[in-house]
């Protein structure tokens, strides 16, 4: 996959960090504001896709085997369901117990295991959604050749 | 408010029609975008950010993966002559169309209208959710701590669609 312009790649170096750190804020805030996990990982997937849209597949050394990306959706399913499954062993033992203290309503540290469900859930779909474009991006760089 | 509703599901029905008979296949693909921001106006008229922004985002990252497919790819959709096999589809179709239409009739008598009141369930849901879970938004708090387990299914979901995206596009094999 080519490039673009000069003016498309400026303008989407310049843009894609804020749009990443937005969805950061978006999963960090999910128990306070609109949003969450699956809202701020498809947002952070966006801004990653941004920029190879715009810059080409040899931007981010593409044609290698992306085997970290997947790695990681994997390890961060497997950390909510252990974060699930620790309900089971501390507290009343019922699975997805939220066994951390809850604090006060509406401060940024409080509702107990809920904001690491979404920082988890946010990498999963951010990572399952990069991986899928990778996947096409790759399947075309290995048509092409 | 149900106006404007009814005249945006107008609208998402025209577009998914003509996304069915467009020639072009990036036209199709356009015309599938209407249904998808339709539906992004309509959760937010009827309150629902949450749900909007997903839909939002959601519909803009698969819009621009099937544009950039598209664009890669034959623009003409082939032309198929319709045989016998047709013939029976059709017939199929609207049978089931009017099975599905007589029982939403059904069903729908008994539901409570637009707006009024919720079910015996949400009711449980909304009082007091902020003291049960202490999340201040609602929707988080159902989503990961009353309907846990349903979140779970949504990213097994994930990770089996994708398990399947990379064993279909797998042309070499490992080595």
């Amino acid at each position: 996959m080519k490039g673009m312009t000069l003016i498309v790649k400026k303008t989407t170096q310049l843009i894609a960090g804020i749009v990443f750190l937005y969805g950061i804020y978006v999963i960090i805030h999910g128990h306070l504001t609109p949003g969450g996990g699956f809202a701020g990982g498809v947002i952070v997937a966006g801004s990653f896709i941004l920029l190879i849209l715009a810059n080409g597949s040899d931007f981010l050394n593409l044609t290698k085997e992306e085997t970290g990306i997947t790695i990681i959706e994997n390890m961060s399913i497997m950390i909510v369901l252990l974060i699930a499954l620790a309900g089971m062993i501390i507290g009343t033992r019922v699975f997805f117990h939220n066994w951390l203290p809850k604090g006060d309503v509406g401060e940024l540290i409080s509702a107990g295991v809920i904001p690491l469900y979404n920082i988890f859930i946010g990498f999963e779909v951010a990572a399952s959604m990069l991986t899928i474009f990778l996947a096409l991006v790759i399947f075309k760089e290995e048509i092409t050749k | 408010m149900e106006l404007a509703i009814s005249l945006i599901l107008i609208f998402m029905i025209l577009g998914a029609l003509y996304a069915l008979h467009a020639k072009d296949l990036l036209s199709a693909v356009i015309a599938c975008g209407i249904v998808g921001y339709g539906l992004v106006i309509c959760f937010l008229l009827l309150k629902a950010p949450d749900l909007a922004i997903v839909q939002i985002v959601v519909e803009t990252i698969t819009l621009v993966i099937m544009v950039a497919v598209v664009l890669d790819s034959t623009k003409e959709e082939k032309f198929l002559k319709p045989d016998n096999q047709g013939f029976i589809n059709i017939v199929t179709a609207a049978v089931f169309m009017v099975v599905i239409f007589y029982f939403l009739r059904l069903a729908a008598v008994n539901m409570p209208g637009l707006g009024e009141g919720s079910l015996r369930m949400a009711k449980y849901y909304i009082e007091g959710a902020a003291d049960k879970t202490g999340s201040a938004n609602l929707v988080t708090g159902v989503v990961f701590d009353f309907r846990g387990y349903d979140t779970l299914g949504e990213g097994t979901v994930l990770v089996t669609a994708v398990l399947g995206v990379l064993t279909i596009l797998r042309i070499k094999g490992k080595k």
